[in-house]
């Protein structure tokens, strides 16, 4: 095995990573579980039934609209993921610290 | 030649200068292996964003969409939900950890921590599988579009394209590639937001007045979904849409736009850039298709292209004379040699990188010889690329496509999102997903109703319903059954250390014995 294993492993063990872990799932499991069934439920309606043919405003249908809230989804959730992950930047820099510190046994490892 | 075609041929010249002018400044800064696979890193965000959106929207988005609308309404616009959405794969799951991790190809991915030659050698294969499959796509799709907008032969439109391609690339590497992607995506933007305007300009700007004016004329079947027929058909939009959503995070061309930025941050801002460009030229397309339908007629488009591909040309020329027709088909031109380029760096990195400097020579190769060995073969697979164009002229190129689409899906997603996310996965398990998820997929397609007709053994036109779950079960199935568990291969060395890479592709740390040294003297002078 690598002889930097333990490096390795002493910036998983620092406090910031395992927050940065936590963090990163906490957003990312269920946006991705959000955006999955978001998605899938137009080609599951529009194949199987005909509910969405509905009017919404004028020739406008309820496909469309559904069809335009994806591109709504795909930049909000886009954007949340940018502001999510500036503070990511930010964990990673401190379990950067925390690990460097924790070779001379100074406090700062979790 | 008459008036129309000498128009027509100042814009295509225009464009190939500026092109050429490009490949030219960037040739002097293209000295290394680096700079010709990933531009050296340096590319910025904005730039890589308007590249990746330079890469993706490929003549099948401007012309294909905007043609399938005119013709068929909201089945036709449909697509282009998915190739969006696909954004948020790459970005919530792939991107970061591949721009961590990666160097100049997928497979350098893999063998971050898979560091074996049988690891990489199937990477390489699926990189070239997938690579050719689009490659042939857009070539015959050029051979095709170029020869109805000017008085050339296909022949010829493919053997100028192809030439084309090869000089950026073989001069310019990737430094010229994304730079000629970035004046694609801005033309492209330009020429559809001027086409957007001058449709809306006959209705009032407004959108929906567009689109009554449709339905009141063309039926309401423009405006909604194509209706349910049967079982098959409707699993088979299933399976399309997971090949469209899940496709794109496994495209070699698309990915390696992630190892051209700096770092993680670079990669992520890179991809809200193209998610608003991509989005947004998406948006744009019922307009453009609808605005065809109306203003040309569905049975003028179908005259000229049974595809509909012309939609979009011919409602420039309707509107706007013969200078909107040829500007609009020299942004077409140049978004096909814009994204065959980078096709051609993406496929010469898995032939060079991979298959001759790490496995035949073993990464012992210098320098110099990688260079070389890189134009070396982007030379070989344009000419191999422009052969084969040549000799498949009838093929079906959205069946190509989606079949790149497919194959991506189901050989290199898996095995990427377990090679991050699966402390127990091992090499028997990358190996045989990648292969089964090749197979599978081109097998199926092979079977399917597209080549066998009513004999087709596979019902469904599209395979990823089958062959993803396939490529994951490859994955699992190749990890519990073959080779050694995963503790056993780290500390035999076959597989890198699963900690240095959670650690790695979470945060981006490379170098680790320095970068603690840094952040240990700078917590001291602090």
């Amino acid at each position: 095995m690598d002889h930097r294993h333990e490096e390795w492993v002493r910036i998983e063990r620092t406090s910031a990573f395992k927050e940065l872990i936590r963090s990163k799932k906490a957003f990312i499991i269920p946006a991705t579980i959000f955006f999955m069934v978001f998605y899938f439920t137009l080609p599951f309606l529009t194949a199987f039934t005909t509910v969405l043919n509905f009017s919404v405003i004028g020739a406008i249908t309820g496909a469309y609209v559904y069809a335009f809230a994806q591109f709504i989804m795909t930049w909000v959730l886009a954007h949340l993921y940018l502001s999510q992950s500036n503070k990511w930047d930010d964990l990673v820099d401190e379990a950067r610290r925390q690990a460097a510190t924790s070779e001379t046994g100074e406090e700062g490892s979790a | 030649m008459n008036r129309e075609d000498l128009i027509a041929f100042a814009f295509f010249t225009g464009i190939i200068a500026i092109t050429l002018v490009i490949t030219y400044w960037a040739a002097k800064q293209n000295t290394s292996a680096g700079s010709h696979y990933v531009a050296g890193g340096e590319i910025k965000a904005w730039q890589n964003g308007l590249a990746i959106s330079g890469d993706y929207l490929s003549a099948a988005s401007f012309l294909g969409i905007a043609g399938a609308i005119a013709l068929n309404g909201f089945s036709g616009f449909y697509l282009s939900i998915g190739f969006l959405v696909a954004y948020l794969v790459v970005l919530l799951l792939v991107a970061e950890p591949l721009r961590n991790l990666g160097r100049y190809t997928v497979g350098d991915v893999l063998t971050a921590r898979f560091n074996t030659k049988t690891v990489r050698s199937t990477a390489a294969l699926n990189t070239v599988a997938i690579s050719m499959f689009y490659m042939i796509a857009q070539l015959i799709g050029a051979g095709a579009l170029i020869s109805l907008l000017l008085p050339i032969s296909f022949s010829v439109s493919i053997i100028v394209v192809g030439i084309l391609m090869t000089v950026y690339v073989v001069a310019g590497g990737m430094v010229a590639t994304t730079w000629i992607q970035i004046v694609k995506a801005v033309l492209l933007i330009i020429g559809s937001i001027a086409l957007a305007i001058a449709v809306m300009a006959q209705f009032n700007f407004n959108p929906v007045t567009l689109f009554n004016e449709v339905q009141a004329q063309e039926g309401r079947e423009m405006v909604v979904p194509s209706p349910p027929e049967s079982l098959t058909t409707g699993l088979d939009t299933i399976s399309l849409n997971i090949a469209l959503v899940l496709g794109t995070a496994g495209l070699p061309h698309i990915l390696i736009r992630f190892l051209t930025v700096p770092d993680a941050k670079a990669a992520r801002q890179s991809i809200i850039v193209a998610t608003w460009i991509i989005g947004g030229f998406y948006l744009l397309t019922p307009i453009l298709g609808y605005g065809a339908t109306l203003l040309v007629g569905r049975d003028a488009i179908e005259a000229a292209d049974p595809g509909g591909n012309l939609a979009a040309p011919l409602l420039a020329e309707a509107l706007g004379g013969p200078i909107f027709l040829a500007f609009v088909s020299a942004v077409a031109f140049a978004t096909i040699v814009a994204v065959v380029a980078g096709l051609v760096i993406a496929a010469s990195g898995a032939f060079a990188h991979d298959f001759y400097t790490n496995v035949i020579r073993g990464g012992e190769a210098p320098e110099h010889e990688q260079f070389r060995a890189a134009r070396y073969t982007s030379l070989g697979i344009s000419v191999f690329a422009i052969i084969l164009a040549l000799l498949l002229q009838g093929a079906n190129v959205a069946f190509l496509v989606a079949l790149a689409f497919a194959v991506a899906a189901s050989a290199n997603v898996p095995v990427l999102l377990l090679l991050i996310f699966w402390r127990g996965f091992n090499t028997a398990g990358a190996v045989t997903g990648m292969l089964v998820g090749l197979i599978s997929s081109v097998g199926l397609v092979i079977l399917s109703p597209t080549i066998l007709g009513d004999a087709a053994i596979f019902p469904l036109t599209s395979p990823a319903i089958v062959s993803v779950p396939l490529g994951f079960a490859g994955c699992l199935l190749g990890t519990f059954l073959g080779g050694k568990n995963s503790e056993r291969e780290m500390e035999e060395g076959i597989q890198i250390d699963y900690d240095q890479i959670y650690v790695r592709a979470n945060t981006g740390i490379s170098n680790i014995e320095e970068e603690l040294k840094e952040a240990k003297q700078e917590t001291q002078t602090n």
